[in-house]
């Protein structure tokens, strides 16, 4: 692949990430997004679902793509959870392939479900195929959903679809959707654990 | 200086108000004049014109430099001109000296026309809001119907949201650097101590010394002094001066030893040359009574709710006088009232003065925010 094939490809896989993020959002809500990078899927909720989002960074460089982008952003550490953020002040918080790199895993779920009714979450899964082929051949895997080597990957948890629905089991989180896709981009019903590279999740408090 | 991208000689003018201005106070002035400078032109729709608001120690002097001094550069110059992240190719830039001021504004050193004598301590107290209803005055006599925006930073921020609050409809952005939506109790005490070394100066006269023909200027280097140090950090501090000696060794007086010494005595005493001490105190006032919430029971949240504008807040990690916190609790309280807002910790070593300097994302931030305002 060339550059710029692979620019292309990066932003088809983007937006593809974006509308279904995008599918369980009606139009018109409040939605935080968590990690936000430089604000593009809220500028993108924006456009399409006239979204009012505030974005939480706390990256300097992502700050000011967030205002290029006219995204409203508010610049602190989510490892410290959400204090500050009023319950239920939200309709949707979102984390868009943010947690695995985050420490305060069940703080951050916690809390995502304290600011909102419904968390969208989106995460690699770890126990992909070709994930496991790697390891099966005694190295980390590199993918299109894990592209960073071992020695400088942003990633600090590495999880998988199985682990994740326990911990929302012990968390009292209800999942209400899941969608599993692999590397093509295509949505897997069999065996998503194995076929799903990656994973996105509408949760809510069980009740 | 750089005299690339500034805005280059300017000249002061000046507007006359009769008609009174009551204010929070209780108090009334009958008549008072503010001196402002102007830097680009407004446009045809009078919809490009930014108030850039002054804290402790500044003036209307914002940008250029005055046609008699070579080195009177505007105090926030590295902002304010062509092609600069305040661009005055695409905005009309206003400073104005606030209401009792020392830099030719109706202020203490003004004759009171009861008396025919300078107002010395007889000036009204006055405080944010007031000098917000003074600066809308200003506006009016502009043709400004609304600003596009309007930014500050530490007192100059508070100003920028009480404007947001008094006249919620006539700015459309506000640009909170630094600040404060009040002041914490380490935070008065600081002015206190400042207000005491004043006021205890055996030249002050209980404020009318000009009476006397002196100037309390002990007091006043003294406040400097204390004031300059929570407007440093600790580690750029060190890093400025360490432990430096002035005589290479260790001289056993009271005299200059370390370099920290030197610095602030000379900060102290460049400043008691110019500054009115009567301002000094009223501003330090106007500082500690700012607090929107306190006809809320509190509330910062439900102060806030008559705001429309959009905000841009920024803090500086190091800046333990006006810290982060402070500017999270302004930000948060727009959040509950579903208001616009950009919020940026910024990483810089220089303390509160930090809001000052030309630090390079800082300046991009503000860059990025200004071009997206529409005129």
């Amino acid at each position: 692949m060339t550059e710029h094939e692979r620019r292309i490809r990066a932003e088809q896989r983007e937006r593809f990430d974006f509308a279904v993020i995008a599918g369980w959002i009606p139009p018109g809500e409040r939605v935080l997004d968590l990690g936000c990078g430089d604000g593009r899927l809220l500028r993108y909720l924006n456009e399409t679902r006239d979204v009012a989002g505030y974005g939480v960074e706390i990256d300097h460089e992502s700050i000011l793509g967030c205002i290029r982008n006219g995204v409203d952003v508010v610049q602190m550490d989510i490892e410290c959870g959400l204090s500050g953020f009023e319950d239920n002040s939200f309709d949707h918080v979102v984390i868009s392939q943010a947690l695995q790199t985050m420490h305060a895993t069940e703080r951050i779920l916690s809390e995502m479900l304290r600011v909102a009714g419904e968390a969208v979450v989106s995460f690699p899964n770890f126990a992909y195929r070709t994930n496991r082929a790697a390891i099966a051949e005694g190295h980390m895997p590199v993918s299109e959903d894990l592209p960073y080597d071992w020695f400088d990957t942003p990633n600090v948890r590495f999880f998988t679809i199985f682990d994740f629905e326990d911990l929302c089991g012990r968390l009292g989180i209800e999942i209400r959707e899941r969608l599993a896709f692999d590397e093509a981009g295509r949505e897997v019903s069999d065996d998503p654990n194995l076929n799903g590279s990656l994973a996105f999740y509408r949760l809510g408090r069980r009740s | 200086m750089s005299t690339e991208n500034s805005v280059g000689v300017v000249t002061p003018q000046r507007v006359r108000f009769d008609e009174p201005l009551r204010l929070k106070s209780g108090a009334e002035l009958p008549a008072f004049e503010l001196v402002f400078e102007t830097y680009g032109m407004l446009n045809a729709e009078h919809s490009n014109a930014v108030l850039v608001c002054h804290a402790l120690s500044g003036s209307h002097h914002v940008a250029g430099l005055h046609a008699d001094d070579p080195e009177s550069i505007g105090w926030w110059d590295n902002l304010v001109g062509p092609g600069k992240p305040l661009d005055t190719r695409k905005f009309f830039v206003v400073g104005v000296n606030n209401l009792g001021g020392c830099h030719g504004s109706t202020g203490p050193l003004s004759i009171n026309p009861e008396t025919g004598k300078r107002y010395g301590a007889d000036f009204p107290m006055v405080t944010v809001e007031d000098w917000v209803a003074a600066q809308a005055r200003l506006a009016d006599h502009l043709g400004v119907d609304t600003w596009a925006a309007v930014i500050g930073g530490s007192l100059g921020g508070m100003q920028a949201l009480a404007w947001s609050l008094r006249f919620p409809a006539r700015i459309r952005h506000a640009m909170v650097i630094a600040s404060a939506a009040k002041l914490t109790a380490q935070n008065i005490a600081f002015n206190e101590v400042a207000r005491q070394a004043i006021i205890s100066d055996p030249d002050f006269h209980g404020g009318h010394y000009a009476e006397h023909g002196v100037v309390p200027s002990r007091g006043l280097r003294l406040a400097r002094m204390v004031g300059h140090i929570t407007y440093l950090s600790d580690s750029q501090m060190a890093e400025k001066f360490g432990r430096q000696l002035r005589h290479g060794e260790h001289k056993f007086s009271y005299d200059v030893d370390f370099e920290i010494e030197s610095y602030l005595r000379h900060q102290g005493n460049k400043f008691a040359s110019f500054f009115d001490a009567n301002t000094y105190l009223m501003m330090t006032k106007a500082l500690d009574y700012f607090d929107p919430a306190y006809d809320y029971d509190g509330n910062l949240p439900a102060a806030l709710a008559r705001a429309r504008a959009s905000f841009f807040v920024a803090s500086f990690s190091t800046d333990w006088r006006f810290a982060p916190p402070r500017s999270r609790e302004i930000v948060f309280a727009l959040l509950h009232n579903r208001l616009h807002v950009v919020y940026a910790e910024i990483d810089c070593d220089a303390g509160h003065d930090s809001f000052l300097l030309d630090d390079q994302h800082y300046h991009a931030l503000l860059r990025a925010y200004l071009e997206n305002i529409a005129v």
